[in-house]
């Protein structure tokens, strides 16, 4: 038994059960799920950088959050249709991706996260003074209006199907990235970096690339949040969204295409739930974000996948190359 | 007096926030250096030691009644046991592996503080009074000097040296120093190297949580007072560059002055100056100002 043939099945049980949500609203709450798709998506972009390229930004919030202000501000103050809006937000974070990207990657390892740290606290700042940004209060009742013309999107079913196909378009480009002769590179540069470069990879070229690609994607996360909630605020470019996304990275497990996706259902369920609690809610993401560093840094769909390989050893050349033991040699 | 049409005084006034904030900028850089060089970890819960410094002299003078220079001693040496207390369970535990998983668990670290002091104390700062001896100005003939803040100038700088003298100029600090070049060989020589980067993580917390002491009577105390702080020294280290602990000094201090001239002559942008000057270095010397070009 292998992870990898449980993907399809698991797959389509997960689509099926997302199809349906909005059936169920006395069951689920159908603007909490679009909510985690947000994130899934968010999740998943930045670790092509973190899981396939070994690039840690510890600034994706600025992507995200550029995302956000962007979309809201052409929709709410230009009146541009919602899915050019959205466009916009994740062409704009993507080209700022290209940006910070080419500045970070002159660097590697803990500075580079360092710099792109910093670089998104000069976005920050950017949001907190530009004066169509409403500053602390954020840039509110942004209308949610029509999809390509037809689609009325106040209502919430009609709304999450689209969020759904568009995040699902997001995975998919993902998941395209990962399984493609570019994924190999990266994962190539991940691996020995000089050797990269000494077969004659581009190797800065590749990295401004993926960047770009991963910063583009996590724009659109943020426009689809800022259209659901209405609200593009400090806090989606703040550095705490970076840590969330590091952590729902990191608890999924990095090394996997999809494992992001389920830390952001878990990290999303867990301040969703967890939110009577109040200030005890950054103490306990604390706590989980700790022993998971501690004790299973290969994540939750890391480890399972190696349960069900140590329980059922398929055959050796079956099993992806030293799946476990990549994340702790990296360097 | 004007200089380029700004009152003389109100320069001075800025100038003097600037190397006081630059004092701050100096002595938690200089920990985070220290601890660098020898546990390769980026400490991103050197804010969160600040704070704790500034917390733990706001309880002792609050419950315990004690006075300021005994807090001054006190709090970063309580808060230096809890650091070292951490790396010996926690840290030690992620040594060999990619730095970026001790940046991580300081990170988690960061959350749990300022989550749990938040629930204590809830958002608001907490106000702490200015010892005795030390309220009251000083004039030095072109401007007026709160003596608090010529106080802290003065301990910064002092603390800063007296580091750099014990790691530059002591045996101890030869030791360390060569623990950070090559620590099997110094383990070789018979020198417990374990204990000594639990001691390093212990000075190097301990600085942070001086300087918030320092910064108690300036800044409130509140929970996250540390957290803005600590992203600003990322970009002095960037700056800087992590090669040499003068370098982490003199970077600190430099950039609180920028950071102060800033503040006259475009104030909005003071808070930014700083990341737009890491960029320019960047551009101009990937390595930092004193740090080495890494293999």
């Amino acid at each position: 038994m292998h992870l990898r043939s449980l993907t399809w099945p698991l797959l389509i049980v997960g689509l099926i059960v997302l199809l349906a949500v909005p059936f169920f609203p006395q069951l689920v709450y159908s603007v909490f799920i679009m909510k985690t798709l947000c994130f899934v998506l968010f999740a998943c972009a930045f670790n092509l950088l973190l899981g396939h390229t070994g690039i840690l930004s510890f600034g994706h919030a600025a992507f995200f959050g550029t995302g956000a202000y962007i979309t809201g501000q052409l929709v709410k103050a230009y009146g541009v249709p919602t899915e050019l809006g959205i466009l916009a937000g994740g062409l704009v974070a993507a080209m700022l991706g290209a940006v910070i990207g080419a500045l970070a990657i002159r660097r590697s390892g803990i500075y580079l996260a360092m710099i792109t740290l910093a670089m998104s606290q000069l976005v920050f700042f950017f949001f907190l003074q530009a004066p169509f940004t409403g500053a602390e209060d954020g840039l509110q009742r942004i209308p949610r209006g029509t999809f390509l013309g037809m689609i009325d999107l106040n209502s919430d079913v009609a709304l999450y199907y689209v969020v759904l196909g568009i995040v699902g378009a997001g995975l998919w480009v993902v998941w395209r990235t990962v399984n493609s002769p570019f994924g190999q590179v990266l994962r190539a540069i991940r691996e020995h970096e000089p050797r990269a470069i000494s077969l004659g990879y581009p190797v800065a070229r590749y990295k401004v690339l993926v960047f770009t690609l991963s910063a583009g994607l996590s724009g659109i996360a943020g426009s689809l949040k800022a259209i659901i909630f209405q609200l593009a605020a400090l806090y989606d470019v703040h550095w705490h969204t970076s840590g969330d996304v590091i952590l729902m990275t990191l608890l999924g497990g990095m090394n996997t295409v999809f494992g992001p996706a389920v830390g952001a259902v878990i990290v999303s369920t867990l301040n969703h739930y967890l939110d009577p609690f109040g200030a005890w809610v950054t103490v306990i993401i604390g706590v989980v974000f700790m022993t998971c560093v501690l004790t299973f840094r290969q994540g939750v769909v890391g480890e399972l996948g190696r349960l069900l390989r140590s329980r059922h050893p398929s055959k050796p050349t079956k099993a992806p190359p030293h799946a476990s033991a990549r994340a702790d040699s990296q360097r | 007096m004007d200089i380029f049409g700004v009152p003389i005084q109100a320069l001075m006034g800025q100038l003097m926030l600037g190397i006081v904030n630059g004092s701050f900028y100096a002595v938690l850089s200089l920990g985070l250096a220290i601890i660098f060089g020898v546990l390769k970890i980026v400490n991103f819960a050197h804010g969160a030691f600040f704070m704790l410094g500034a917390f733990t002299a706001f309880l002792l003078a609050q419950h315990l009644g004690a006075n300021y220079w005994t807090t001054l001693l006190v709090a970063p040496l309580a808060v230096a046991l809890f650091g070292m207390l951490f790396e010996w369970l926690f840290l030690r535990r992620l040594y060999g592996l990619d730095p970026i998983y001790g940046l991580l668990l300081t990170f988690s670290l960061v959350l749990v503080l300022e989550g749990g002091f938040r629930v204590a104390f809830g958002s608001s700062g907490q106000p702490f009074a200015t010892p005795e001896a030390l309220r009251g100005t000083i004039n030095l003939g072109f401007m007026i000097l709160p003596m608090y803040r010529g106080f802290v100038i003065v301990a910064a700088l002092l603390v800063c040296l007296v580091t750099w003298f014990v790691i530059e100029r002591t045996a101890l600090g030869a030791n360390l120093r060569a623990a950070t070049e090559r620590a099997e060989l110094t383990q070789a020589f018979g020198i417990n190297v374990p204990r000594l980067v639990t001691l390093t993580y212990g000075v190097g917390v301990g600085l942070a949580a001086f300087a918030g002491v320092l910064a108690a009577p300036i800044f409130h105390v509140n929970p996250s007072m540390g957290s803005s702080l600590v992203i600003i020294i990322f970009a002095v280290v960037v700056i800087g560059g992590l090669g040499s602990i003068m370098g982490a000094i003199v970077t600190g201090l430099g950039l609180g002055v920028v950071e102060g001239f800033t503040r006259v002559f475009y104030s909005e942008f003071s808070s930014t100056i700083v990341f737009l000057v890491m960029v320019l270095v960047l551009l101009l010397r990937p390595a930092g100002l004193f740090g080495r070009e890494e293999g």
